[in-house]
């Protein structure tokens, strides 16, 4: 590439343009699935985590990075797969879990259910199933508002 | 037999479990009773082929002959797989496929709890990843069994008849031979046997609260995880899943 190559932290900014696929209205880096970006020689590597190991989305993921980068004129990228420490619900940033709240999708908790319902804010709702529309989701109802909604899995 | 023989059998055994599991439990598919349990049992199946890829992978590296997670998968023949035969069984009811998931989840997730600590990282790597989520499958298959055994006459009755059927193939589980013993002195895995008294708690804690008989017997089916034997299940299964390899070799997706 011509002049001279970007720096890690303008790469960690583009990476947070990046949608998750599948929840696009956080990113790639919100999720927290980028652990670490680092330039060799000259190619960049990036160190993608799998949220479940089944993930199908994942392989998506490291498409759109790598397009993404390629867009802003890096071409030699390496997407390496790392898989410990194994990925936690821990690393979703704030502005991702706030975002995963106004989209309708209850934020992972410690506890191991929602804090509350993410349409009506009521604190009275119960699990439908343990498995949502995704690996990482499950299935929750607002006893108050009868809405259904997912719930982000704590792992 | 030299350790990566050993190492290698070793991880066909856990990689072959949880492919040949995935894909009975995946036959389910647009098959369940109802839309949550569908898409339950769909999320299981994927996990379970995700794991597959990690143990695979390994197993083509330490073979050195240049093979991926795909071609092991795809690429044998049911004389070349290690499963247990309690994973190829075929699925039959709604019920006896969680009483299988049951019995085969407490034992998952003993096992990988201890090769978090194998001597070899990546071992412990991918145990570590896997073991978050096998946690929330055998909390659902245990819920379901408990449930379903403590639930109607009829539920009770298919629940019981399920674990008659499925017990006799639980002792292979537990049975170590020469490659589980150079795994031990490698530090890699546990003697299989040495999980057996956890299960024995976990499996009958749940039958109790089921309302379950174990039953007496402790005769058990092998011949799965050493391939001298497998059910005739396994090849009917194989020419489902290995269809298109089978049919059109080499091509790629």
């Amino acid at each position: 590439m011509s002049g001279a190559r970007p720096g890690t932290d303008q790469i960690w900014e583009w990476l947070d343009a990046v949608p998750d696929p599948e929840i696009p209205v956080i990113s790639v880096v919100d999720l927290g699935i980028v652990r670490d970006v680092e330039w060799r020689g000259d190619t960049l590597t990036v160190a993608v985590t799998p949220t479940y190991s089944g993930c199908p989305a994942t392989s998506i993921i490291a498409m759109d990075i790598e397009t993404a980068l390629r867009d802003r004129g890096i071409e030699d990228i390496r997407i390496e797969t790392r898989i410990s420490p194994p990925w936690t619900t821990d690393w979703l940033s704030d502005k991702g879990r706030a975002r995963l709240e106004e989209y309708g999708i209850a934020p992972p908790q410690p506890a191991g259910g929602p804090e509350r319902c993410p349409h009506c804010g009521s604190k009275a709702v119960e699990k439908v199933s343990q498995f949502g529309s995704t690996p990482c989701k499950a299935h929750w109802r607002c006893t108050d508002c009868l809405e259904p909604f997912d719930y982000f899995k704590c792992i | 037999m030299t350790r990566d023989e050993a190492f290698l059998q070793f991880l066909l055994r856990m990689g072959d479990n949880t492919l040949v599991l995935g894909h009975r439990v995946s036959e389910w598919c647009g098959h369940a009773p109802v839309l949550e349990e569908d898409i339950a049992l769909a999320n299981t199946a994927l996990d379970l082929i995700g794991q597959t890829q990690m143990w695979l992978a390994l197993a083509g590296e330490v073979q050195g002959e240049g093979k991926s997670a795909d071609d092991l998968a795809f690429l044998r023949d049911a004389w070349d797989f290690r499963n247990v035969l309690l994973v190829e069984v075929p699925n039959g009811d709604f019920g006896r496929t969680l009483m299988r998931q049951f019995l085969f989840d407490a034992w998952h997730k003993l096992m990988l709890e201890r090769l978090m600590n194998s001597s070899d990282e990546r071992v412990a790597a991918i145990a570590a990843k896997a073991v978050k989520e096998v946690t929330y499958h055998v909390e659902r298959s245990r819920d379901t069994v408990v449930g379903l055994g403590d639930g109607t006459e009829e539920s009770h009755a298919r629940m019981q008849e399920a674990l008659d059927y499925l017990w006799p193939y639980v002792g292979e589980l537990f049975a170590a031979d020469a490659v589980d013993e150079a795994m031990v002195a490698a530090g890699i895995a546990p003697d299989p046997a040495s999980l057996r008294a956890d299960y024995d708690a976990l499996v009958g804690a749940a039958m109790a609260e089921a309302t379950l008989s174990l039953p007496k017997s402790d005769f058990a089916h092998k011949g799965g995880r050493n391939g001298r034997m497998h059910t005739e299940h396994l090849g009917h299964l194989l020419t489902q899943m290995q269809w298109l390899q089978r049919a059109y070799p080499g091509a790629t997706w």
